[in-house]
């Protein structure tokens, strides 16, 4: 599996996501800039957390409308897998690849501690390595990942199963305790858990790998 | 042009002796300009005048040493060509008088200090005091000063992975906000700010000079008084994405060889750092203030000098460099431009619209800088035993103990930091130090930040030994090797003899335990005038501390394991209740002697634990502090399993009579530690050959804290007990 992970002027978590694609490939993923309007031919685009802009604006908004971005819009339209990861998730409501939007939190607190996910969906190129209903240790570090959507789209996403990962003790007040969700064609997933930080057993366990091995099972 | 009064002489801080000093040195009455680059380089802030003569008998050397005190952060080697590079700096009246931006820029700063040398910050700690709990503002300081470290510290990727919060109403007015950095750079790719040579390009970088924060470091030495909250304007504003553009595009020029010097800019700002940089590399600079990117219009000189702007830098090139350079801030989208020129005259020159606005021997401005033997008189140590009730219910006292603003948890604060973004915590908040791995390495870094105030209020010079032995003893708990330390002395008016007294009293304890302990001070900052209205400080010399795990997967953590471990007693207990939690919160009284350091006795005891660890042979480990043994078993039972609390333990007391002062005495050089039994009895049969206390006090087990067989509690009432007061405490923030 070939990977790229877009680089933003503030993203913080673009090494942890080398690291643990390095890891879990055996090779490093290209590291694009965000004013490039081309990627290279790769399987999976990784939108990293951090705070793109600064994030003084909406989460993700400025970041939305960067060159980069309209190369990853091709990429998902044909087909090409995109996984968004905190500020990544946001990025990509603000960019309309996935729908909803992430509010500050319910305690308008930033949140940062591992919390427990339970896999909704195996159907994906993302979670076919986990079993349905599996409890899954993630951490997040986010004060904005109150996912919100209207009732109709949340019951979509629901009936077409696309909720992937939801809380088990929400941590934000997300909407039907909604931590992670697909796109229509089910090959963007934007989530606020970190499965990069969670590759490597010495640093908060290795819950993550499953979500990194399913990927590359089904794109390579 | 203004004329220069006594009165304005005195708003700028300056005495009339040192008035007429820079007269002398210049040979002529300093213009206005040229007052307020004096005020603020000659400010106890940027000079040290009060503490200089006595920090010089600190230790700073050792082979581990690659950089002492001088620059804007020290430096240790920790092997393979990485190069460890940390400071501790306080920023405590900003943050009284606007808690998120004060706490938020205090940060930002610290940061640069440590990416200016050329390390990439790799964790972050704090070290924070407030006032009484109650105090009508103790919430919107503490919320505020929270939120200001997170919110930058977040933004930056960097995590803030630990350090220590009390509450004391010697702080009501005066809280202390020290945050320190850690950053990794290698042996061969260290920056200083000498500016050698003449003719080379001057280049200022990061955000624009604005009207914010002018005058800062003189407030910053000054004592507060209830008018001092009108001094918000003085307080700056941080923008932590600027400062992270800042951080990637200097590390990017780092890595070109196009940098002769480089400084960021902190106190006093533009001065300060051109000023510096003169000094260290013995030459002279000249800007021209004309070519400074401003984001008002119509500043004057005066304004830009001592702007405090956050997030800019400034650098000296080697000639023929500045378009590369240029190309870096480019992409990163900062602000970049050639503002002057080093000269071979030692003076800095000041241009600004086409005269000169002020020009002065750099000398003058640091190295003649007022040096003050500050009288001092050394008070009586508190001595003493307080009388208490020794027939109380030791586990009752505990879960009170547990419950009160200094003991409970401080999971609120530290949920608020993102402590595992870089992916290297190996150890988050809540253990006895922080451990960060060498990314891409096996080896880790342990961090700890520590001082007892109240021993030092009753003891400077006990107080003082103490911070530095309860670090070094941290970082063993972990299993750390210590390496170096950075001093963060926060104390009162210098210049009320009393106070200078415990100023140079706690500097000899620090010094003699530095030294016993192999564990030199390499870099540091003083912040003196905390006091509101007369009423000093508890004295407060936080000391942070570097130690080295050379391989990470050895690290011991609080949390007992396994159910069956013997849980064993390392060190002597003499029940000494003096300046204890127990005796403050059970007795409500703050008295006698704060506990002796025997120092030969901690490097003892903490080389014979650190070697256990080190060997796998013990990854069970807590040191005794605050509370004493029985809250120290407490804590381990209540981070068992995750912190769900699921392993208790059964404990008797030993060797001493008095079961209050067994529990809960704060005797030092103390360490618990849980080994599977069939590993106990070698350990103990070592250790006595080594003529070494211990004591096995029980077995871990089951899901409560018993003692003597006799009484007994759930972990899960402690852990609810120890888990409620923060969030119940903040509940009525808004």
């Amino acid at each position: 599996m070939k990977a790229a992970v877009i680089v933003f002027p503030a993203s913080n978590c673009d090494r942890d996501a080398k690291t643990a694609l390095t890891e879990m490939t055996g090779k490093s993923p290209a590291m694009i800039w965000h004013q490039d309007s081309e990627l290279p031919d790769v399987d999976l685009v990784v939108i990293p957390g951090g705070f793109s802009y600064g994030d003084y604006l909406r989460c993700g908004a400025m970041a939305s409308q960067s060159p980069v971005m309209r190369a990853v819009k091709a990429h998902a339209d044909m087909g090409g897998a995109v996984l968004g990861i905190c500020n990544g998730f946001q990025v990509l409501t603000e960019s309309h690849l996935l729908p909803g939007a992430l509010m500050r939190n319910a305690g308008l607190k930033f949140v940062c501690k591992p919390v427990t996910l339970r896999v909704e969906e195996t159907q994906s190129a993302f979670t076919s390595g986990y079993d349905n209903g599996q409890s899954v240790m993630f951490p997040v570090a986010h004060g904005e990942g109150n996912y919100y959507a209207d009732d109709a789209t949340l019951d979509r996403l629901e009936g077409e199963g696309r909720v992937v990962f939801r809380y088990t003790a929400n941590p934000n007040g997300s909407a039907r305790d909604i931590a992670g969700i697909l796109s229509e064609k089910r090959n963007v997933l934007g989530m606020m858990p970190h499965p990069e930080r969670v590759v490597d057993g010495a640093t908060g366990g290795t819950d993550g790998r499953k979500l990194f091995q399913s990927l590359i099972e089904t794109l390579s | 042009m203004t004329e220069i009064t006594p009165a304005i002489v005195a708003e700028h801080g300056l005495s009339p002796d040192e008035y007429a000093r820079i007269n002398t040195l210049l040979g002529r009455a300093p213009n206005m300009v040229e007052l307020g680059v004096f005020s603020v380089m000659w400010s106890e802030h940027c000079s040290y005048k009060s503490t200089r003569a006595h920090l010089r008998k600190l230790p700073t050397t050792g082979p581990q040493v690659i950089q002492g005190p001088g620059e804007n952060a020290g430096v240790i080697d920790i092997g393979d060509g990485d190069a460890c590079i940390f400071k501790m700096e306080s920023h405590n009246h900003p943050s009284f008088i606007e808690p998120y931006q004060g706490a938020a820029t205090g940060v930002g700063g610290i940061m640069r200090d440590v990416f200016t040398m050329g390390a990439r910050p790799i964790a972050m700690m704090n070290a924070l005091r407030f006032g009484e709990a109650d105090h009508p503002k103790a919430r919107h300081l503490v919320a505020g000063v929270v939120s200001g470290i997170g919110g930058y510290g977040n933004c930056m990727g960097v995590p803030t992975v630990g350090g220590e919060v009390n509450f004391h109403k010697s702080y009501n007015d005066n809280i202390l906000v020290n945050a320190m950095c850690v950053g990794l750079a290698r042996t061969d790719n260290i920056f200083l700010s000498a500016a050698k040579g003449a003719g080379n390009p001057v280049v200022y970088f990061g955000s624009k000079t604005g009207r914010d924060g002018i005058h800062g470091a003189t407030m910053a030495s000054a004592e507060f008084d209830d008018a001092s909250e009108e001094k918000r304007p003085t307080v700056q504003v941080g923008d932590p994405f600027a400062e992270k553009l800042l951080l990637e595009a200097t590390l990017e020029l780092m890595a070109t060889d196009a940098i002769i010097a480089i400084q960021d800019m902190g106190a006093a700002g533009l001065t300060s750092s051109s000023a510096e940089m003169g000094d260290k590399g013995g030459s002279g600079i000249e800007l021209n203030l004309d070519m400074v990117p401003q984001r008002e219009p119509n500043m004057t000189a005066y304004e830009m000098l001592l702007s405090e702007s956050q997030e800019r830098m400034l650098a000296v090139l080697k000639p023929g460099r500045e378009a590369e350079a240029e190309a870096i801030f480019k992409k990163w989208e900062l602000d970049f431009a050639v503002i002057g020129i080093t000269t071979d005259t030692k003076r800095l020159i000041i241009k600004h619209k086409g005269v000169v606005a002020a020009d002065m021997p750099i000398t003058a401005l640091s190295d003649e800088a007022p040096v003050y033997e500050r009288p001092y008189t050394l008070r009586e140590p508190a001595s003493g035993t307080p009388t208490y009730d020794k027939a109380r219910p030791v586990l009752a006292s505990l879960e009170k103990m547990l419950g009160s603003a200094d003991m409970a948890s401080r999971r609120w604060i530290w949920e608020q930091y993102d402590h595992s973004v870089m992916n290297d915590t190996s150890q988050a908040p809540g253990g006895d130090a922080a451990v960060v791995r060498v990314h891409g390495t096996k080896k880790a870094l342990a961090i700890s930040t520590d001082v007892t105030p109240r021993y030092c209020k009753a003891d400077p010079r006990m107080g003082g030994r103490q911070a530095v032995a309860e670090c070094w003893r941290n970082l063993t708990a972990v299993g750390a090797t210590p390496l170096a330390t950075t001093d963060n002395l926060n104390f009162g008016n210098p210049q009320k003899p009393d106070i200078m007294g415990e100023i140079v009293a706690a500097i000899d304890g620090i010094g003699e335990a530095c030294r016993a302990l192999d564990f030199p001070i390499v870099s540091g900052n003083c912040s003196l005038y905390n006091e509101t209205n007369g009423e000093g400080i508890f004295p407060t010399p936080a000391i942070g501390g570097v130690g080295l795990l050379k391989d990470a997967s050895k690290m011991a953590t609080i949390a007992f394991k396994r159910d069956g471990d013997v849980v064993i007693l390392v060190g002597e207990t003499k029940g000494h209740l003096g300046q204890s939690i127990y005796l403050r919160e059970i007795e409500g009284k703050e008295e006698g002697a704060a506990p002796k350091v025997d120092l030969f006795a901690e490097r003892r005891h903490g080389d014979f634990v650190r070697k256990l660890i080190e060997t796998g042979r013990v990854d069970t480990c807590h040191d005794l502090s605050d509370g004493g043994l029985i809250v120290a078993i407490a804590e381990m039972a209540m981070a068992s399993k995750n912190g769900s609390g699921g392993i208790g333990a059964s404990v008797v007391q030993a060797s001493i009579a008095d079961a209050i002062g067994f529990w809960f005495g704060e005797d030092q050089a103390r360490y618990l530690i849980a080994a599977p039994f069939a590993q106990a009895e070698t350990i103990v049969a070592e250790a006595r050959a080594a003529g070494i206390t211990v004591a096995e006090l029980g077995k871990t087990g089951g899901d409560s804290l018993s003692i003597d067989g006799k009484s007994s509690v759930a972990v899960s009432k402690l852990q609810t007990a120890h888990e409620a007061w923060f969030p119940d405490f903040m509940k009525a923030e808004l």
